[in-house]
Parts: structure tokens; sequence; C-alpha cells
């Protein structure tokens, strides 16, 4: 292990031990999508720190922006112009192994339409991350079905996406997300192809996450029912921050929304 | 402060030809597909090429009476050879540009319409190099079976109608350690011209950004 350690140090010195760190920072990040004469600005100077463990939403209208900042947060695309730091280590400057490796250990993805492999069991799936990580057989294996029973899942290690309902598809999503025991998990409206009961019992799961292992879970949603669970809230708008809540104001302005 | 970001592991070949042998396995049905249009392209070259290759062994043996039904069905040997006359050459490179477009096209699309799960492999932290080697060993196998398949169909049809044409004497002067040399041509040729087809895609989709492989429709 200590001969594998990366020189790689934080940017700037950290907070004291009393004070979360910022998991997660972005600043002025911009996206420009060209196609053809065509340029769309999807973010426009995004400004904003993560704290650790913390529960926040991005809520914003269609085509506001969200997946595409959820795709800079993940380090799943490259932004235009600003810069990323995840654990305050910048992410443009790290080379394709160290960004396979942040995506595997330290990342944990959900999306809208699940991405699971198709061709994959459940347990296929799920301790994939596990075998990239390099863990031995036996190791991933009893993890793998551990995470499927956490859950709720044990039952149906055996079977492929396609044998699985919704609900149970987006379940071994975040098995999988959980494989190498992320510091955070990125979720892309993870209730969004889902029913409500079933949506409400993937965000019941989330929050159990973030309040018993301390994961920092970050996720982009249209679902109201999210805010209830969140510790903050960032508003977008057409590509930029429009404001960010904490969870007392949430209370407020929920309840003019209402 | 701690060490933050180390160095993913390169995954062990055992893992990336188990991984890729079940790939192949569970999508057998599209395998199969990609692996005939492999095999009949071949099947072509093989058919061409042993047809000269028995004519040639036939011709020091065959009596004067079959030379004349030989050259009468519309063979023509430059100097005591088949297969080097123009139409002939014209016939080989045929075949062998029908291999080329056949399994080059099959394995592109094959790789195309996995975009999605490429990106979905990069975001569980695969390494570009594991993507590429994946496919690589698909098209291997594909190739070769592919390769083994159309050059023993091709071999068996062009005896059976060479056999009908000419009778007995294409049996007796069946040449074996030439069509086993065809065939392992065949092999080859399929393995190249498939990994020919999948590198390219491969390497493009394995450098994209995960977002961008994501997106691509299913
Ligand atoms: N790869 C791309 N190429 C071109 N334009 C893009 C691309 N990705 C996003 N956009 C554009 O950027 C803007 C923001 O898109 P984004 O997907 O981030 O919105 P969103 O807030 O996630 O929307 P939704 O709630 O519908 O998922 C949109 O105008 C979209 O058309
Ligand atoms: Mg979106």
């Amino acid at each position: 292990m200590e001969a594998q350690v990366n020189s790689l140090r934080p940017s700037e010195p950290q907070g004291g031990p009393a004070q979360p760190h910022n998991v997660v920072r972005l600043t002025e990040v911009t996206k420009v999508f060209k196609m053809g004469n065509n340029v769309v600005e999807a973010l426009k100077g995004i400004n904003l720190s993560i704290r650790a463990g913390e529960y926040l939403s991005i809520m914003g209208p269609s085509g506001s922006g969200k997946s595409t900042l959820f795709n800079m947060i993940g380090a799943l695309d490259k932004p235009t112009t600003g810069r990323v730091f995840i654990d305050e280590v910048d992410v443009s400057q790290l080379d394709a192994y160290e960004l396979a490796w942040l995506r595997c250990r330290k990342i944990g993805y959900i999306f809208q339409t699940f991405n699971l492999i198709q061709v994959m069991t459940a347990i296929e799936n799920v301790t994939l991350p596990m075998i990239f990580a390099g863990m031995s057989r036996d190791e991933y294996m009893e993890k793998g079905l551990k995470n499927l029973a956490l859950v709720g899942l044990a039952d149906r290690y055996d079977h492929k996406p396609s044998e699985l309902s919704g609900g149970q598809q987006q379940r071994v999503a975040i098995a999988r997300a959980l494989a190498n025991d992320p510091a955070i998990v990125l979720a892309d409206e993870p209730t969004g192809n889902l029913d409500l009961t079933t949506g409400e019992e993937i965000i019941v799961l989330l929050k159990k996450l973030s309040t018993e292992r301390g994961v920092t879970i970050i996720s982009a949603t249209h679902d109201i029912k999210m805010l209830n669970v969140s510790d903050r809230v960032v508003w977008i708008r057409d590509g930029r921050i429009d404001r960010l809540e904490e969870r007392e104001k949430l209370r407020i302005s929920i309840g003019e929304v209402a | 402060m701690a060490i933050v970001v180390q160095r993913q592991v390169i995954l062990p070949w055992r893992q990336v030809i188990r991984i890729a042998f079940n790939s192949l396995k569970v999508r057998l049905f599209r395998s199969v597909i990609t692996t005939i249009t492999l095999a009949l392209a071949i099947a072509f070259v093989a058919y061409t090429w042993s047809g000269y290759a028995m004519l040639n062994s036939l011709w020091p043996a065959a009596d004067p009476d079959l030379q004349r039904i030989v050259l009468a069905k519309g063979y023509e040997p430059v100097g005591d050879q088949f297969g080097s006359s123009p139409k002939d050459r014209w016939l080989m490179f045929l075949s062998l540009l029908v291999a080329v477009v056949g399994i080059v096209n099959a394995q592109l699309m094959a790789v195309t319409e996995r975009f999605r799960e490429i990106g979905t492999f990069k975001c569980l932290g695969a390494l570009n190099s594991f993507v590429v080697r994946i496919f690589v060993l698909e098209a291997m196998y594909q190739g070769f079976f592919g390769g083994l398949a159309g050059g023993l169909t091709g071999i068996t049809f062009s005896t059976l109608s060479l056999g009908a044409k000419f009778g007995r004497p294409i049996f007796s002067n069946w040449p074996p350690a030439q069509m086993l040399f065809i065939l392992s041509w065949a092999c080859l040729l399929a393995v190249i011209l498939s990994l020919l087809g999948v590198i390219y895609p491969a390497l493009v989709a394995a450098r994209m950004q995960p977002a961008v492989a994501l997106r691509s429709e299913q």
C-alpha cells in the first residue's frame, strides 16, 4: 500500500477536526457544449462547497444543468473552465489511473436509468467495482452478498436486471455504488423512473446511508420528497446557482410551496 | 493530511478473460450472428482458394480427357498453375474484399451498440486498457471460431462442387496439407480482420469521457 501512495497532497490546509472538511469543492465551473453552430452553456460559473457527511440535493427545472453538474462533481466529464476539487485534490491534475481509482473507490454513482450491466447478474454487477479494486474472489463475494442484503435483495443475487423491477434494479445499483465504501454517493434523479412508494423507499435508504455511515450524499432531483431528508438544497436555474438553503430555512420555503 | 488519491490497479488477465468469455456467452445470440457474418465472409475466401488448390493437385494426375473437361468448364491455368490468371486474381481479391467489409462492419456495429456499457464500466473504475482488452479478446474468440467454421464450410462446399463436376479424381487427389494450410490462413485472416474491425471503435470508446459514453443511445 505505502509503495503505491501518490504524492498528491491537499492543496489547502484543512480546518480543525471540529469543522467537517469540504469533500467536494467547485470554483467557477463552466461547461459549454458545441454541436455544429449550436453552443449551449450548460453551466455558467458554479461555486459550491460540499461538506463531508451532508445530504445535499440539487434541484432545478429540466435542462437547468443538474446532470451536467453531476458529471462535473463525479469526474465523469471535464469542465470547460474552472476547477473541481475532491478531498481538496484538483481532479484535472489526475492521470487516467488516479481518475479510475477515484471513480472506483471514492465515489459511488447512481443513475436515473440504473445503468446496470445488462448481461450480468445482480451479484456480478455489485462485485464488479470490487474486482476493479483488486479484491480476491472470497472477499468480493462475501461483501457483494452483504451489500445486496443491505438493500433487501439477498435472495435475488442471481437475477439479471431484466428479471428485476425498476425499484429492485435501483437497489442493485445502490448496492453497487457502495461496493468499495465510497465517501461520496452521487445520484442523478435516483427516483426519476420509479413510482411514488418505491421512490420513497430509495430515499429512505439513501438517508440511512448518510446518517449511519456518514456517507456524503449528493443527489440531483425533481422529487419534492427528497427535500425532507436533505441537509441543504442547491437550486439551480439556467446553469447558475439560484439559491442555497440550509435545512432550517427549508421548512419555511416548503411551507410556502405547499 | 493523509494521502488522498492512489493509482488504480491493472486487472489481471485471468479476470479480463473470464469477463470477456461470459459476455460472449450471455450475448450468445448476438455473438453468434457476428460470428456467422464472419464465417460467411471467410467461407467465400476458403471456397475460392481451396478450389484452386484442388485443381492444382488434380491437373498433373489427370488424363488428357479430364484435362480437356477442366478447360471446357472455364478454368484457365497459367503455365501449369490455376489461380493466377487475371480473372482468378480478381476473384481472390473480391473474396478478400467481401471478408474485410463484412467482418469490419460486423465488429464496428457490435462495439457501437455497447457504448453505454463501456461508460458504465468506466464509472465503476475500469481503465481504458480494460475496455480495449475486453473487446480485443471477444473479437479474437469470434475471429477464431468464425474463421474455423467459415474455412471448413468453404472447403467442404468447394470439394463437393468440384467433385460433382469432375468426379472421383478430385477426391483421390485431394491435398490435405494444403487444405490445412488454407484453413489456418482462414482462421488467422478472420482473427486479424476481426481485430481490425474492433480496435478503432474500442479505442475511441475507451477514451471517451464516461459521461459522453453514457449519453449514447443503446
Ligand atoms: N452532451 C451534451 N451535448 C449537448 N448539449 C448538452 C449535453 N448535455 C447537456 N446538454 C444541454 O445542457 C443543458 C443542461 O442539461 P442537463 O442534462 O444538465 O439538464 P438537467 O437539469 O439534468 O435536466 P433534466 O432534469 O431534464 O435531467 C441542456 O440545455 C442540454 O440540452
Ligand atoms: Mg438530468
